[in-house]
């Protein structure tokens, strides 16, 4: 698991690589540093878990993984993506939290004919026109989790909605997916400044909003920029004025943090998901306790989704006992989604994103009174994203 | 267009002014009299909200915090001043921009090792987590208008020590003239140690009261940098008049620009290409007014006399 | 020059051309990936001394001219079009035009104006290529066929890009040293130290230094368009203020007005982040430090220091 230092290059260079027992190699592509290492961590801690869960082995080799950072950035992501494909000859990259990162990459690591699993992002292309038979999801395509809001929206009958996403792939994938479904008028949208140096200070988004007489808000801002938002949101007088929806906002990245602050309107505040730490699965009871047991806080979604990584890969190196040129083999195995995962059973369209469920969530203290989400109701079952059928495979 | 809302917005911008204001004030004292590039003046801003952050977490008392914080940061300026820039005022600004960009990874890898790399926040005092009828009809919040305040209140007290006060005459002198002020006597080190911390603190200042609206973050300081050097530039460097007019200036533009270039855009471009590039156009339109003021006012608007 | 630096010069440049099979011997791919990455910046840094290191013009955007370089790869290849030379051609056009226009307003300031005033533009350049939703945004754009040049050379090959990164270089070496050896360098030295006495002389230095300033954007532009070729990937951060500090510094770092001294401070900038980021996650802490003492302590950079040491013993 350490990285491998191409430090000392000439020692390096002259050491000829020991090819006896292979190591199953997995190259995890996150950001560790930033303000957005916070969801890399989160991540991290789930891979670690689940490897230890495994004793380190997977169909009688041992497990190597070794962690990259994407600095946030589409282009470091990439370079740390050949980095992994050339330099350390890995069999999978996974890992992945941005879209436009996954983007950036996906050629130097398929071309390469590597596998590769994004354990978060969800890129709308990735499900369609870019579709690839070593591509693998352990989350969703964007748009499903808008998408399942919309219709929660259409039901409350909000009339007029205002968008604020954040100006990059995944923020025009979250707006497009809500706009399929909600039915009503879109009365503003903002897209902001995202990235390393995104913008955070909302004051003149707010205004806007508050003078939209939109009655509701729609938001997707992941990571730490959901905190801020959520702080500014309520210092602009707009809880109990104008709701607040969100996906991937309110998490348990964002929560504690609140909680801290005690932000009291964010309680009862509801968004939508795949998952949520109650979900109750045999593999996610499993998950969350070990979890919380180990780093003492609720695992995020994130964290779901880089355990179910390793557990998918597990089943596919577990199904050809170990012999990692068998890529077909492999393939087919993960085609099956024959491993436990955190959200129960479930099935891969042809474009390898899961058909799954998706939940209406809503944030309420636990019985310790720690604040996390609790599944309200289903929205969509056995939901197919829409990209599926633009998937040539 | 809705009034309330162009008085709101126009509020944000003066906001938003004040803060780029506590920045650019140092920051054109210490390129003005020491003749000192200070790529490392928005380290003090995050470095000001880390320590405000902590204490205010510590002590559970923004005010305490603040009040700790303050201090502090004259002691990280100081210390600076002391083991890196001092050395470097008789050099080109070639070297100064490298130290100094030297310095931004520094103070950005220390935080990292102190205080990881999630970020920190905190929570208002419920009196300031409200909003406030400012205008009929118009609610802001009540912290931000605190911001507004206590930013002009800083104005005030530095315009009131330079114009007022001997330390601010010889500042005066040393922006006008460096090599006088030496030759009169005074003890030039002392001062210029004193001034590069000054302009640490109210960064810093700028940095606390930033925090509780977004966070203290690492990085938060190398964009607000060169919107604050913008400000400088536009101002006249070295002059605290041009610093303020020119932060609310580009404050103003800033915001408006976020609030209604999209709507401008969309009557020539299509919906979409509108949303998407307003942003990117708003944050363009302070860097073309600056090119735009350099070109018809090399020394910017306001120039210290005799320079 | 002295004769142990002809010799180094020399075993560097043997190094350089051996590079790829010796990265093939042992084996390690990724190595090449680094050497070329050295050898296009490189590039960039040697246009940057030329107008940094001679003819005292510190800009601080010379990461736009990289972009667009860059994007005049990925615009025409997202419209299918990946002609080679039409898509140098753009990029040495577009990267000239942009100089010409921005260093006819540039030029008329000094010192930290001139500094901040090509920030200015980069900064305008960085958001028009943000601004652009059709080719990405913020997102960046992935090249899926690099520039062809159908029967000549095929960039598909790492090693041929590289070959052709390599004469690049050599041609922006050759370039530069004629260039500053040559009146119009003198002249263009002259405008740095002494612009009273070069116009007291009749020369127009405003001409001479926009000149130069096209010469030097163009070159950039060419780096750029090698780095989209070789990255296949582009993004407005290729452009970000801190890419063009990166540059300034690596400059700096090798020793400004030496004609090697890009090529020295470029690889020492990359070789030690690699090394420096494998050990700790804190590698910038390490790497902001050093680069503190070099400004203290070594000054004239690496490359100077180098010259001194070999005066010294031979």
């Amino acid at each position: 698991m350490k990285r491998i230092v191409v430090a000392v290059a000439l020692a390096a260079m002259l050491a000829t690589p020991a090819a006896f027992a292979r190591n199953v190699k997995i190259g995890f592509v996150t950001t560790l540093t930033t303000g957005a290492a916070v969801i890399g961590r989160d991540m991290q801690d789930a891979v670690n878990l689940a490897l230890e869960q495994i004793g380190g082995k997977m169909g009688g080799l041992d497990v190597d993984v070794i962690f990259e950072d994407d600095g946030f950035k589409p282009e470091i992501g990439k370079q740390k993506t050949d980095k992994l494909v050339k330099s350390d000859d890995v069999d999978f990259v996974a890992g992945y939290i941005w879209s436009n990162v996954l983007l950036a990459s996906r050629k130097s690591a398929l071309d390469a004919g590597k596998f590769m699993i994004s354990s978060n992002a969800g890129a709308s292309q990735m499900a369609g026109k870019f579709c690839n038979k070593n591509f693998f999801s352990t989350s969703w395509e964007n748009s499903q989790t808008p998408m399942a809001l919309g219709e929660v929206l259409n039901r409350k009958g909000v009339k007029k909605l205002y968008i604020m996403v954040p100006n990059y792939a995944a923020g025009k994938n979250m707006a497009t997916g809500v706009e399929r479904t909600f039915k009503g008028e879109i009365v503003g949208k903002d897209m902001t400044k995202w990235g390393k140096s995104a913008q955070l200070d909302f004051s003149a988004e707010l205004s806007k909003v508050k003078a939209s007489g939109a009655d509701a808000l729609f938001i997707f801002y992941p990571g730490k920029a959901g905190g801020a938002f959520i702080k500014q949101y309520e210092q602009a007088g707009l809880v109990g004025k104008i709701p607040l929806y969100s996906v991937f906002t309110v998490d348990s990245i964002s929560l504690p943090k609140l909680q801290k602050g005690n932000l009291k309107g964010v309680l009862g505040s509801q968004s939508a998901s795949f998952w949520s730490p109650d979900l109750d699965t045999p593999q996610n009871r499993k998950f969350v306790s070990s979890f919380k047991a180990k780093y003492g806080r609720y695992p995020s979604f994130y964290a779901a989704q880089s355990y179910d990584t390793i557990f998918l890969i597990k089943s596919a190196v577990d199904a050809v006992k170990g012999n990692l040129d068998d890529m077909d083999g492999m393939r087919a195995a993960m085609e099956k989604a024959d491993f436990p995962s955190v959200r129960g059973k479930f099935r891969y369209g042809r474009n390898h994103f899961p058909i799954q469920n998706f939940y209406l969530l809503q944030v309420e203290p636990d019985a310790d009174g720690v604040w996390t989400t609790k599944i309200v109701e289903t929205i969509y079952k056995d939901h197919q994203d829409i990209y599926a059928s633009k998937c040539k495979l | 267009m809705n009034s309330t809302l162009v008085i709101s917005q126009l509020l944000n911008g003066l906001q938003l002014g004040v803060l780029l204001f506590l920045l650019a004030a140092g920051l054109t004292l210490v390129l003005g009299i020491m003749n000192f590039v200070n790529l490392a003046h928005g380290s003090f801003y995050m470095v000001g909200a880390y320590l405000c952050a902590t204490f205010t977490l510590w002590l559970d008392s923004f005010l305490l915090g603040l009040l700790l914080a303050i201090p502090a940061m004259l002691l990280v300026g100081v210390v600076t001043e002391l083991l890196v820039v001092r050395h470097l005022y008789r050099r080109d600004h070639l070297d100064q921009v490298l130290a100094s960009f030297g310095l931004i990874l520094v103070f950005d890898s220390t935080v990292h090792m102190v205080w990881g790399p999630a970020g920190l926040t905190f929570v208002l005092p419920a009196v300031l987590n409200g909003q406030v009828t400012v205008f009929p009809g118009v609610e802001f919040p009540v912290y931000r208008l605190l911001i507004i305040a206590v930013g002009l209140l800083v104005a005030l007290g530095l315009y009131l020590l330079v114009a007022r006060t001997r330390v601010g005459m010889l500042i005066r002198a040393g922006a006008a003239n460096p090599v006088m002020v030496g030759a009169l006597g005074v003890d030039i080190k002392t001062l210029f140690t004193l001034v590069f911390a000054l302009g640490a603190v109210l960064a810093g200042i700028a940095g606390m009261l930033i925090a509780p609206i977004t966070e203290a973050s690492i990085g938060m300081g190398k964009d607000i940098l060169i919107i604050t050097l913008v400000v400088i530039i536009i101002g006249g460097i070295g002059s605290i008049r041009g610093s303020f007019i020119a932060a609310m200036v580009v404050g103003l533009i800033d915001t408006l620009g976020r609030s209604y270039l999209d709507d401008l855009l969309k009557l020539v471009l299509s919906n979409q290409a509108a949303e998407t590039s307003a942003p990117a156009i708003s944050s363009m339109l302070i860097y073309i007014l600056m090119a735009v003021i350099l070109y018809f006012r090399p020394e910017g608007l306001f120039p210290p006399r005799s320079r | 020059m002295s004769r142990p630096a002809h010799w180094t010069l020399l075993a560097a440049g043997l190094l350089l051309l051996l590079a790829p099979q010796i990265i093939g011997w042992i084996d390690k791919p990724f190595y090449l990936d680094l050497i070329t990455r050295i050898v296009i910046l490189s590039i960039a840094a040697v246009s940057l001394n030329l107008i940094l290191g001679y003819g005292g013009m510190i800009s601080f955007g010379h990461a736009a001219f990289i972009g667009i370089g860059a994007y005049a790869v990925g615009i025409p290849a997202y419209y299918e079009e990946y002609s080679g030379l039409l898509q140098l051609g753009i990029a040495l056009g577009g990267a000239g035009l942009f100089a010409l226009v921005t260093g006819i307003i540039c030029l008329r300031t000094r010192g930290i104006h001139f500094i901040m005033i090509t920030l200015a533009f980069a900064q305008m350049a960085y958001f028009t290529f943000v601004s652009l939703d059709q080719y990405g945004g913020d997102d960046g754009l992935v090249i899926d066929v690099r520039s062809e040049f159908p029967g000549l050379i095929d960039l598909e090959s790492g090693v041929q890009l590289y070959y052709l990164s390599l004469a690049a270089l050599a041609l922006a070496l050759f370039l530069v040293h004629r260039l500053v050896h040559s009146r119009f360098g003198r002249v263009i030295e002259g405008a740095r130290s002494n612009r009273e006495r070069m116009h007291s002389l009749g020369y127009d230095t405003y001409r001479y230094q926009l000149v130069c300033y096209v010469i030097a954007g163009m070159l950039c532009g060419l780096s750029g368009w090698l780095l989209g070729n070789f990255t296949s990937f582009i993004s407005p951060e290729m452009m970000d203020w801190t890419r063009s500090g990166e540059l300034l510094f690596m400059v700096v770092l090798g020793g400004t007005g030496l004609l090697f001294g890009p090529v020295l401070g470029v690889s020492a900038f990359i070789i030690g982040e690699e090394v420096l980021s494998g050990i700790t996650v804190y590698w910038q802490f390490i790497f902001g430090v050093i680069l503190i003492l070099v400004v203290l302590f070594a000054r004239g950079g690496l490359g100077r220091l180098l010259l001194r040491s070999g005066d010294g013993h031979g």
